[in-house]
């Protein structure tokens, strides 16, 4: 029953890991930009929320109704502002750049919140559980997170491919030049991708810090799983980010099952091994990238 | 018209390295031994940001796990200490332990999209430090002392420690320049100039690419190597840390990608600004992450990249010139 467990536990925790690939995704997808400051992001909105629910005291779970706007202005901002102008430089100055940014959002969080390690007060919900059958039950903040994972995905998935802006997105994705003839202003169309991105960055973090506590270093591994969850699955591909993020989730429980500190080292070795065998990853890039 | 490899200005800049070297080579006999050590750190960093210059620089690969080699190279000290191999012999071991564990990493993190490889090779550093920290007899995750250097006497042992740096330093300065000196330096800086077009008239881009991560790799081994060395102790998420990596971006980016001198320039104004503010704790880091931004949007060739262009000197010249 504690491999059933674990396989249940894997699958929610992969919905958080595609929540925080699927922000990864979309801006190497369309802006060709990995954003190694990914993670610390996600931290800087899961503080930004506990500034939120210390000075208004609304619920926890409702911050993201102020933190998600004001992130996404905050990466439309950022790419108009450093990431554009970095990759102009040459793509490789966006990896330089976004690496300093990481190292500036951890000191400047470490000087404004300490290095104690904080969380989100759920109240009763954190230990609130759904009975699956005799001794397998899920608890509800992991569900949710799952389904806001899936809701996200769903969301981008039809924004990409039904709207106006989605076309002109996937159509600089494509070819930034031929975009811009065709009177696209892709600049504009990175900003709102940037802005798209960072939103689910700001999910992202309120997500961690729902789930397990967070403290100003918490952002380079979710960065890496984040990372590997977009290459198990497929870069590019939407569906595969949650496919490898589940996948990476399962590896990360079943190897804690086996052995309790060798969670992390399971997942790791379950991305080599699919870098080595399936580079392409498990499910072929389609709509951006 | 001739072409030579050097003019004579050039020339007399190599015998400036040498001299400075010899120099150098004496500071045990005259200065205070916090001197030394201070230097060593810098010996360290120039090595580790000379490394990081070759990959990035002349390759295109932007690495954020060089510190898995430095780990390696720290390690592999460790074991042959605890079967009684004098540290300092222990040296060559771990750079030719760092490249050999290279070379199959090359196959897996070569497979990542330029962009993505940054945080592959970043998985094997961690990759690397999780599988370490299970052998308690390396210490775990808590740390061990180096045997095998107690019965030193300890100023000589200082001393041995910093001509030791500097020996790895002047190598892997020497390395660089002779790599980038050959045909192989001209394939480098083909790729560093426009990798396209390199591929295009023939240069064997991976190839090339792979032997600068092997070389770089064992680079990075021997400072972990004199690391270890220098502090009598390792501990695995010191060794195996990524501000490592941000150390090195910082230094070869500040003083100048794509040239040798860049990353001396970077060292000594890494340190100076080190020893300035260190004492600041995380404003210090703020500082370093908000300057490399600045630099890598505003001055990609970092101060060396100014100077160097505008008083048209080079002290490691790999290049020809053409006279009339």
């Amino acid at each position: 029953m504690n491999w059933a467990n674990a396989l249940i536990q894997g699958i929610l925790l992969g919905g958080l890991y595609a929540l925080f690939a699927c922000g990864l995704s979309l801006l190497f997808g369309v802006v060709r930009v990995v954003n190694l400051a990914h993670g610390d992001f996600a931290v800087l909105a899961a503080y930004l929320a506990l500034v939120v629910i210390n000075t208004t005291h609304v619920p926890a779970l409702l911050t993201f109704i102020v933190v998600a706007p004001l992130f996404a202005l905050f990466g439309y901002a950022l790419q108009r502002l450093i990431i554009q102008k970095s990759l102009e430089v040459s793509p490789l100055t966006t990896l330089l750049v976004t690496f300093g940014l990481s190292v500036v959002i951890q000191n400047v969080l470490l000087v404004a919140f300490s290095a104690d390690s904080h969380s989100f007060d759920l109240g009763s919900l954190t230990s609130a559980s759904v009975r699956v059958s005799g001794q397998l039950s899920v608890g509800y903040v992991s569900v949710l997170i799952f389904l806001t994972a899936v809701v996200v995905l769903v969301g981008l998935q039809l924004f990409l491919s039904r709207t106006a802006m989605g076309r002109a997105i996937r159509a600089s994705a494509d070819d930034q030049e031929a975009s811009s003839i065709a009177g696209v202003n892709t600049r504009h169309v990175f900003g709102i991708a940037a802005a798209l991105a960072f939103a689910t960055v700001a999910l992202a973090g309120l997500a961690l810090g729902a789930y397990s506590s967070f403290d100003p270093t918490a952002g380079p591994p979710r960065l890496i799983f984040a990372f590997e969850a977009v290459i198990i699955g497929g870069v590019g591909s939407l569906w595969g980010t949650l496919a490898g993020g589940i996948i990476l989730g399962i590896a990360q429980a079943i190897g804690a099952q086996i052995d309790p500190s060798g969670g992390v080292l399971a997942g790791h070795l379950v991305f080599l091994a699919v870098l080595a065998l399936r580079p392409q990853g498990l499910i072929r890039a389609r709509l951006v990238g | 018209m001739r072409v030579t490899r050097s003019r004579r200005s050039a020339r007399w800049g190599l015998v400036g390295a040498a001299v400075i070297v010899i120099v150098l080579a004496t500071f045990p006999y005259i200065v205070y031994a916090d001197i030394t050590d201070l230097l060593v750190n810098a010996f360290i960093l120039l090595v580790l940001a000379s490394m990081w210059n070759l990959l990035a620089g002349y390759c295109g690969l932007i690495s954020v796990g060089q510190q898995a080699f430095i780990g390696v190279g720290a390690y592999t000290v460790l074991v042959l200490a605890q079967n009684g191999i004098n540290p300092f012999l222990g040296v060559p071991v771990a750079v030719i332990m760092s490249a050999a564990i290279s070379v199959p990493v090359s196959y897996l993190v070569f497979r990542l999209r330029a962009e993505y490889f940054a945080i592959g090779t970043w998985v094997v550093a961690e990759v690397l430090f999780l599988i370490l920290i299970r052998f308690r007899s390396l210490g775990g995750g808590t740390g061990t002392g180096l045997p095998g250097l107690a019965l030193i006497d300890p100023t000589f042992r200082q001393a041995l420690t910093y001509w030791a740096a500097l020996a790895v330093a002047a190598a892997a300065l020497l390395t660089t320049y002779l790599l980038l000196s050959s045909r192989m330096g001209l394939d480098l800086t083909a790729i560093r100039d426009n990798e396209l077009a390199a591929r295009s008239v023939g240069v064997r881009v991976t190839m090339a690419q792979r032997l600068v991560y092997v070389v770089s790799a064992g680079g990075c081994g021997a400072a972990g190597a004199i690391l270890i060395i220098s502090q009598l102790n390792v501990l695995a998420s010191a060794v195996f840390s990524v501000s490592w990596s941000a150390k090195m971006i910082f230094i070869a980016l500040i003083g100048g990608l794509g040239s040798i001198e860049g990353p001396i320039v970077g060292t000594a104004v890494y340190t100076i600004i080190q020893q300035a503010l260190a004492q600041f704790g995380a404003w210090y880091l703020i500082l370093l992450g908000a300057v490399a931004v600045v630099v890598a949007m505003y001055l990609p060739r970092g101060i060396w990249g100014v100077i160097g262009t505008r008083l048209h000197l080079q002290i490691f010249p790999t290049g020809y010139w053409l006279h009339r």
